[in-house]
């Protein structure tokens, strides 16, 4: 029989008992529908959080900071072949070649320190942190409330709202308001001075400063105007969770020249010549970039250190849980299928008669066969397809009860689930098949039936 | 498969078909030789459980033999695989039944387009050879009924049509009056009689009525218990 006579066939067999086939395929559909719902629920919970950390600012940056350093944070031992050669500076040199790297996009030190504040008077312990322009993409500044800085050297601050909180309850208040930074600013000796003789009247600048190995510090002040909060403290530095609390530009923070504790420890190393940097980060233009760019600066003799290893620990605990989401999905699906198989095993006991007809008429067995599975092919291609639409409704069903909450917990909206177009195609190629394996027993029981015994069935 | 060079439009040569019935062994057709000319039309007579009913299974191909041959147009029916049966029974057989068997659901036409369905005819050609069946059948007027609004005389010419539409060779007919009244199953008889002799096709029909058998038929084959019991022109017999 050809194809489209076959369908003809089918399609008047699937309208004849329509209320069973129609439950029949009804149970398909909330059996692919609770696998769709289940696994969209796992891709889209996936998709929040790489989203929400790839945007964090730390996938796509590597971590630079000399092999003396990268020892003092419980990295490994370096072999002792190298250890001959004296640990690499992190110096402006350094991040001149760093920033040379095929794919960096910026490189910059982490600028963070402790300090006080005065706000309306009173005094207040932070800590301050620069944040460079190109944070203004990271997923931290999108429900901020204000703005971002206006320019790499502008005099502004953005609050953590924690900080915010401690200056007023009223934190939307505090935009547009102005703060006064106080810190200790290196300044350097004359090398004259350093050595213990009289000074000789001229100013040094900074970079001479480190040659005589010897600053002063001196207490200063800075108006910065407040111009937003934010929720979310972004990733600014290796290790920099949660400790910045007022951000400034990082280059108004480098111009400050902060005395830093490693400073004491550079000087008595006797580390004089260009200044260095505790650390730097390496901007990447792209997550997938990053191992390119981590092993050439390991290369370059630094220590690095990413966040790579760890997205690989979340995308395999995502499959896993992915993979149990679509197995209890597919339970509800076997359930169906058992009902596929009910259903076409009924009608060939109602069509034994229909079926000795056709074969008293010229059908083969395979003509049979393949009538019986075409059945069970469209109620599984129907009911995935249908199967899909109420997968869909259920995951915004859930995206939109899960916004309802946020709503009232004053939290941004998200969404839940996600549907991508293999999901589509795979959950009703899925359904196909599973009908067309439900449909094989029946079917090849259909093809079987001893015509002449069918022929006299009443 | 082998042949046999006779030219008879069917023969049987010692078929057997046994049945175990519990463990009982029935022979419903016990070592049957028979030929059909073509063009001939032969009536197997017989009361109920003789194996008249069987035999036309046998020959139809909805059935296999437990030993012996079947030869429809020289190809042995004992040795087709069951992809040629279905062909034979689409191509060089056409059957109506008693009970009529057409498919409830469907009209009268699309009853008679199913063997065209099956036989994977053109579907361009397929409305005129349907008209063309239920024209001889003269049902021409009722292609858009379903069985159940037709008498049964007129199912029984419907299921006339279905079996012609595929333009078998060989008719086979089980009782084919066995459900209508005299005057009904008259003029189906004369129906019969006239497709035998216009389209010179061969019939083959079971039936345990004599008398119509004698006034139809050319020649009359007895059967009782599985076995033949006589076989003879039908003026002969009668």
């Amino acid at each position: 029989m050809k194809l489209r006579d076959l369908t003809e066939l089918a399609a008047r067999n699937l309208r004849e008992a329509v209320l069973r086939n129609s439950l029949t395929t009804l149970g398909i559909a909330v059996g692919v529908a609770s696998l769709v719902a289940m696994l969209s629920l796992g891709v889209g919970l996936q998709e929040l959080a790489s989203t929400r950390l790839s945007r964090s600012g730390l996938f796509d940056a590597v971590f630079v900071t000399t092999q003396a350093n990268m020892r003092a944070f419980g990295g490994p031992p370096r072999p002792q072949s190298s250890t001959a050669q004296p640990s690499r500076k992190l110096n402006d040199d350094a991040r001149r070649q760093l920033a040379q790297i095929k794919n960096v996009v910026e490189v910059y030190p982490e600028v963070r320190f402790p300090t006080e504040v005065q706000f309306e008077g009173k005094p207040y312990m932070t800590t301050v942190a620069g944040i460079p322009a190109s944070a203004r993409g990271d997923g931290a500044f999108d429900e901020m409330k204000g703005s971002f800085f206006s320019g790499p050297e502008a005099n502004e601050a953005i609050l953590q709202i924690e900080f915010a909180r401690d200056l007023t309850k009223q934190t939307d208040s505090l935009i547009g308001k102005e703060l006064v930074l106080r810190y200790a600013e290196k300044e350097p000796l004359p090398a004259d001075d350093a050595a213990g003789k009289s000074s000789s009247g001229h100013s040094s600048v900074a970079d001479d400063a480190s040659s005589s190995g010897g600053f002063s510090l001196v207490p200063r002040e800075m108006k910065l105007r407040i111009i937003g909060v934010v929720e979310t403290e972004p990733a600014t530095g290796f290790g920099g969770f949660g400790r910045g609390r007022l951000l400034i530009p990082l280059q108004i923070a480098q111009n400050l020249r902060i005395a830093q504790p490693t400073d004491m420890r550079e000087m008595l190393r006797g580390n004089t010549g260009k200044p260095s940097y505790e650390s730097l980060t390496v901007r990447v233009s792209s997550p997938k970039a990053v191992q390119g760019v981590e092993d050439a600066i390991k290369g370059m003799g630094f220590g690095t250190f990413s966040i790579l290893d760890a997205t690989k620990n979340l995308r395999l605990f995502f499959t896993v849980f992915d993979l149990l989401l679509g197995i209890f999905g597919s339970l509800a699906l076997t359930v169906a299928s058992l009902g596929i198989i009910n259903t076409l095993v009924m009608a060939i006991l109602e069509r034994r008669r229909e079926i000795g007809i056709l074969k008293a008429l010229g059908a083969a067995d395979r003509d049979v066969r393949r009538l019986f599975f075409a059945e069970a092919g469209a109620m599984g291609l129907l009911g995935g397809v249908l199967g899909v639409g109420i997968g869909w409704l259920i995951g915004r069903a859930l995206t939109f009860g899960t916004n309802v909450y946020l709503q009232r917990q004053e939290l941004p909206p998200i969404d839940l689930s996600s549907i991508p177009w293999w999901m589509v195609v795979g959950a009703i190629a899925f359904s196909f098949f599973v009908s067309l394996a439900a449909g094989m027993y029946p079917a090849s029981r259909a093809a079987r039936l001893n015509p002449v015994e069918a022929l006299r069935y009443e | 498969m082998t042949e046999t060079s006779n030219g008879f439009a069917m023969r049987t040569e010692r078929v057997s078909r046994q049945y175990a019935m519990g463990e009982a062994l029935v022979h419903a057709v016990d070592d049957v030789s028979i030929a059909v000319q073509p063009g001939e039309f032969v009536a197997l007579l017989g009361s109920s459980g003789s194996g008249k009913s069987t035999l036309l299974n046998l020959l139809a191909g909805l059935d296999r033999p437990t030993s012996g041959a079947i030869y429809a147009h020289e190809q042995n029916l004992a040795e087709m695989s069951s992809q040629e049966l279905a062909h034979h029974r689409s191509h060089t057989v056409g059957m109506v039944f008693q009970a009529f068997n057409l498919l409830p659901r469907m009209t009268l036409e699309e009853n008679v387009e199913l063997p065209l369905r099956l036989a994977e005819v053109d579907r361009a050609e397929r409305p005129a050879r349907v008209r063309e069946a239920v024209e001889r059948v003269s049902l021409a007027a009722r292609l858009t009924h379903r069985p159940s609004e037709l008498s049964g005389g007129e199912q029984q010419r419907a299921a006339l049509a279905r079996a012609l539409v595929n333009r078998p060779t060989i008719l086979l007919a089980d009782e084919p009056t066995g459900n209508l009244d005299s005057v009904t199953g008259d003029a189906i008889m004369h129906l019969l009689q006239e497709i035998n002799r216009t389209l010179r096709m061969t019939i083959v029909m079971v039936t345990h009525d004599k008398v119509r058998a004698a006034r139809y038929a050319h020649r009359i084959i007895t059967m009782r218990d599985g076995k033949l019991v006589t076989e003879g022109a039908a003026d002969e017999i009668a």
